[in-house]
């Protein structure tokens, strides 16, 4: 009886090849990435043909829901820790360095300054929620705000750049409130984040 | 002294073992791959795509001579109505005849916003086409395409868009409209509150229909 010899292979692949390319492509997403921030809300933006890109450095973005609640943020913590205090003194408040610190780690934020010593006491779990809830700093002329932390943050930061984020659906009334309190504080110049649009036109 | 005894090494029956220089790859793959997933699904990649835009001063202190005015014939009136209602009406309309005032919308069909502003436009429109194809030509470079593209939306007897929405416009109606500036190559528009006038206007159009 012939016996057929089966010859054992062996089962190890060289994974040096691939572990190169892995790599290659962790150290490609790591440069390129920004983080997703953080939003306490879900926004859609609308998609225009505009192609200019948002500066990197010195944003201040507005984030507008379609219910109309505002919120913002900066992209530098020490602007943000900078601007509650100039926020704070312009209220008569004083914050804890804690309650700074935790104040400038808040990727948005958009509560009422009366609410917002309360709000730094909760827990981070907690804070979420209440941003959700009952969140959204108010542009109405009697109490506005808003103005108050624009005009803040401008004077922390000269060079900041400020850019709307509003959702598709946001009513005009309140994106026309927020462009007014910002031309009352002279800033006539500003950017609206939109998505690209897959063009037909041509 | 050290000399023989290195060539004695050599020469002996030591040998020296060779070792397997094989790594098993599979666990670095595997933590690479887990890595790779993180940051694809935490990141953005594209960033946002961005509007500039310049508004008019709110400052009551601007004298009559400060304001830019409009020649009649070449102001366009955008009214952003509510449920992506469009109306537009061209120079200073009669406020008491509905006739005044003319439906369109956001599409790019012949009823669109878009044909009419670009016939109001008609030539700049066709002289941006011409420096395109120019560019295209590699007859002049990006920048002085942009440069006298620029010049052009700036020119004299170039059409003003006034564009006024009512509370019920949704954002996206603002931004539409903001394209069409930027498609039909208007250089000189302009977002401003909507005045009571109008929006009498708007309700008897649409009482009308």
């Amino acid at each position: 009886m012939a016996k057929v010899k089966i010859k054992k292979q062996s089962t190890f692949i060289d994974m040096t090849a691939m572990s190169d390319v892995t790599v290659l492509l962790l150290t490609f997403f790591m440069l390129t990435s920004t983080f997703v921030k953080k939003a306490p809300v879900q926004v859609s933006t609308p998609s225009s043909i505009s192609e200019i890109k948002i500066p990197e450095h010195d944003i201040l973005t507005i984030l507008v829901d379609n219910s109309g609640k505002v919120f913002m943020s900066f992209d530098k913590q020490d602007d943000q820790r900078s601007v509650l205090e100039e926020v704070g003194n312009e209220y008569g408040m004083t914050f804890t360095p804690t309650e700074t610190k935790k104040f400038s780690l808040q990727s948005t934020f958009g509560v009422n300054i009366k609410q917002m010593k309360s709000f730094l006491g909760l827990k981070e779990e907690k804070m979420d929620e209440v941003l959700k809830a009952q969140g959204g700093i108010p542009t109405d002329s009697v109490d506005n705000q808003f103005k108050v932390w624009v005009k803040a943050a401008r004077s922390v930061n000269p060079d900041l750049r400020i850019a709307i984020k509003a959702d598709q659906a946001t009513p005009y009334r309140v994106i026309k409130s927020v462009m007014n309190s910002l031309q009352d504080l002279k800033e006539n110049r500003y950017n609206l984040i939109t998505s690209l649009k897959v063009t037909d036109a041509k | 002294m050290d000399a023989p005894q290195q060539s004695g090494n050599k020469t002996g029956k030591s040998k020296q073992k060779k070792f397997a220089v094989r790594v098993d790859f599979t666990p670095m793959v595997d933590m690479n791959m887990l890595l790779i997933t993180f940051f694809m699904l935490c990141t953005t990649l594209s960033k946002p795509q961005t509007m500039e835009i310049n508004m008019p001063s709110n400052d009551d202190k601007i004298t009559d001579q400060q304001k830019t005015k409009v020649k009649e014939s070449l102001a366009v009136t955008l009214l952003l109505d509510a449920k992506n209602q469009l109306y537009y009406y061209e120079g200073i309309p009669d406020w008491n005849n509905p006739e005044a005032i003319k439906r369109a919308d956001y599409t790019n069909q012949e009823t669109g916003i878009r044909r009419v502003l670009m016939r109001k436009n008609a030539a700049v429109v066709n002289k941006v086409k011409e420096l395109k194809q120019q560019k295209r030509n590699l007859q002049i470079t990006q920048k002085q395409y942009d440069a006298q593209v620029k010049e052009l939306r700036n020119g004299k007897n170039t059409p003003t868009v006034i564009i006024k929405a009512t509370d019920e416009a949704t954002y996206k109606n603002l931004v539409d409209a903001l394209d069409e500036m930027q498609i039909c190559n208007i250089g000189k528009y302009v977002i401003v509150p909507i005045a009571d006038t109008d929006k009498d206007l708007i309700k008897a159009v649409n009482g009308k229909l």
